[in-house]
């Protein structure tokens, strides 16, 4: 099953998705494109930096030894079909395609082992970064890497049960209907029993909390007007469009 | 006057403060046995990290070579995460098979309305009011990245008592001190932040909206207070509150 969060008519639902991705509110079918996609948890966001073999060769970096882990707030998430602003002067903004862990229970000290009793399911988001303000502290900082709008998620998430094997799952990122991002959870540095491991051993992981798992190579700079659309096989497709700082000053439409 | 929140009969409740300093529930009843505290916050923790001249001062010359290579130009954030926050008179875990930890007092700064691109003429517009924050770490011997590990572990951020409405509060006048089983170990000044209050407040909300109930820690100075199992830890702000925490050893503290 597919569980999103959405607003319709100014409330918030928590809704199943269904087969046409049309949701059920209250009795009422309402298509895909009639709701506003919420992100579709609310816990601690986790995200992984070099994750992935090719692309922390891309970047220029050795693979860590240990997990690259950085935190997002609520500030910078959106939902489904939602902008994304690029900065006015930056020289370099982009996409991340990733599959996303959603924790089910409480974790805390708990082995790989029996890590994957503790996933709820999988969602998708797409974890932009400006690299213009990277600098060496805590890098990635949060002005690379929580800024308004740049973390949209879902659109949905979908249980565990749906997903045959999480570690096999082919992302795809699609900038104007071109493809130029491809791989395979496959190729994590450190998969996701590896994760769960990591961080209840220092932690309490909480249902709800997200773990975005890091992201292939195959990484290009967006700008205002593109449609960017990030995709793990089996679990979402995640439509994004970027705006200028202007188009969305005057768009009024501001979280 | 200062409101708090609290667990009662496992439901979180709001008190406010008296001038006695009595405390009164949110329905009017008085509360008369020291209740067990929560946070005060309901948005994220943020700190800002390398905000103390104490601190920037000892690491001037690091900042110029590998990994930094520069000093740091934008705030220097980190995010403390729910499982950390705790509130006055909850017990602070010491991990297990970790050597050291050490306290943080500092300025907290509570949002109370919406801050985006504020500028820092108008930022304490934007602040609802003032708490405590012993923002507890494992010693950091690199700031190149996120600090989670150091700074995320379940208990290391109490915060409290209570929240202390802004009016009249200068927050660069404010003295935080930390004692450890009553004895003074630090004072830091409020006016030795490299970015103010309001400056701080203004070049975060450049980039990123703060909420209301969001909390800002202004930043905490070179750390020199280590903490032990049976410790008593309190960080104290005058005209704020005293926020005082047991460290215990982790299993006890479950």
């Amino acid at each position: 099953m597919k569980h999103a969060r959405i607003r319709y008519q100014g409330q918030v639902h928590h809704v199943l998705v269904n087969d046409d991705h049309s949701v059920t509110v209250a009795g009422q079918r309402l298509a895909a494109d009639a709701v506003e996609w919420l992100p579709p948890a609310q816990g601690t966001v986790f995200a992984l930096g070099l994750n992935y073999a090719d692309h922390a060769a891309e970047l220029a970096f050795k693979a860590p030894t240990e997990p690259l882990v950085f935190l997002k707030s609520p500030s910078t998430l959106t939902g489904h079909n939602a902008v994304s602003v690029r900065p006015d002067n930056v020289t370099y903004m982009h996409y991340e395609c990733e599959l996303v862990v959603i924790i089910g229970k409480t974790a805390r000290n708990v082995s790989r082992a029996q890590a994957m009793d503790y996933v709820a399911g999988y969602s998708v988001c797409n974890d932009y970064a400006v690299r213009d303000f990277l600098e060496n502290y805590y890098r990635p900082n949060l002005r690379v890497k929580n800024r308004d709008t740049l973390t949209p998620i879902g659109p949905w998430w979908v249980d565990k049960a749906d997903v045959a094997d999480p570690a096999n799952l082919t992302l795809r990122t699609w900038v104007n209907g071109k493809l130029t991002q491809e791989g395979n959870t496959s190729d994590m540095v450190f998969d996701i029993p590896f994760l769960i491991e990591y961080l209840s051993s220092f932690m309490t992981l909480s249902p709800g909390d997200m773990i975005a798992t890091g992201t292939p190579e195959g990484l290009a700079d967006v700008v205002p007007g593109d449609e960017v659309v990030v995709e793990v096989e089996g679990v979402g497709r995640l439509v994004n469009r970027i705006v200028s700082e202007a188009e969305y000053e005057a768009s009024g439409n501001r979280s | 006057m200062a409101r708090g929140r609290i667990l009662l009969n496992r439901q979180a409740r709001g008190v406010t403060l008296q001038a006695d300093g009595s405390l009164l529930l949110d329905n009017g009843n008085p509360l008369l046995d020291e209740p067990q505290w929560l946070a005060p916050v309901s948005g994220t923790v943020y700190g800002a990290a390398l905000n103390h001249r104490s601190l920037t001062e000892s690491l001037a010359a690091a900042f110029e070579d590998a990994p930094y290579k520069a000093a740091p130009r934008a705030p220097v954030l980190f995010i403390k995460t729910s499982n950390t926050q705790i509130g006055h008179g909850a017990a602070i875990p010491f991990p297990a098979g970790v050597a050291r930890i050490q306290a943080g007092g500092a300025l907290g700064v509570v949002i109370g309305k919406q801050a985006r691109k504020v500028s820092a003429a108008e930022a304490l517009q934007y602040v609802e009011g003032y708490t405590v924050v012993n923002e507890v770490s494992l010693p950091e011997d690199s700031f190149y990245r996120p600090a989670v590990k150091a700074k995320c572990r379940d208990g290391f951020c109490p915060i409290g008592p209570w929240l202390v409405p802004a009016d009249g509060i200068a927050p660069e006048t404010l003295e935080v001190e930390t004692y450890v089983n009553g004895v003074l170990r630090e004072t830091n000044r409020c006016a030795d932040l490299l970015r103010s209050v309001p400056q701080l407040i203004a070049d975060v909300s450049a980039f990123m909206t703060l909420q209301p109930g969001d909390l800002l820690i202004a930043g905490t100075p070179l750390r020199s207070v280590n903490l032990q199992p049976a410790d008593v830890v309190t960080v104290a702000i005058a005209g704020i509150g005293r926020l005082e925490n047991p460290v215990l050893a982790e299993e006890a503290a479950r």
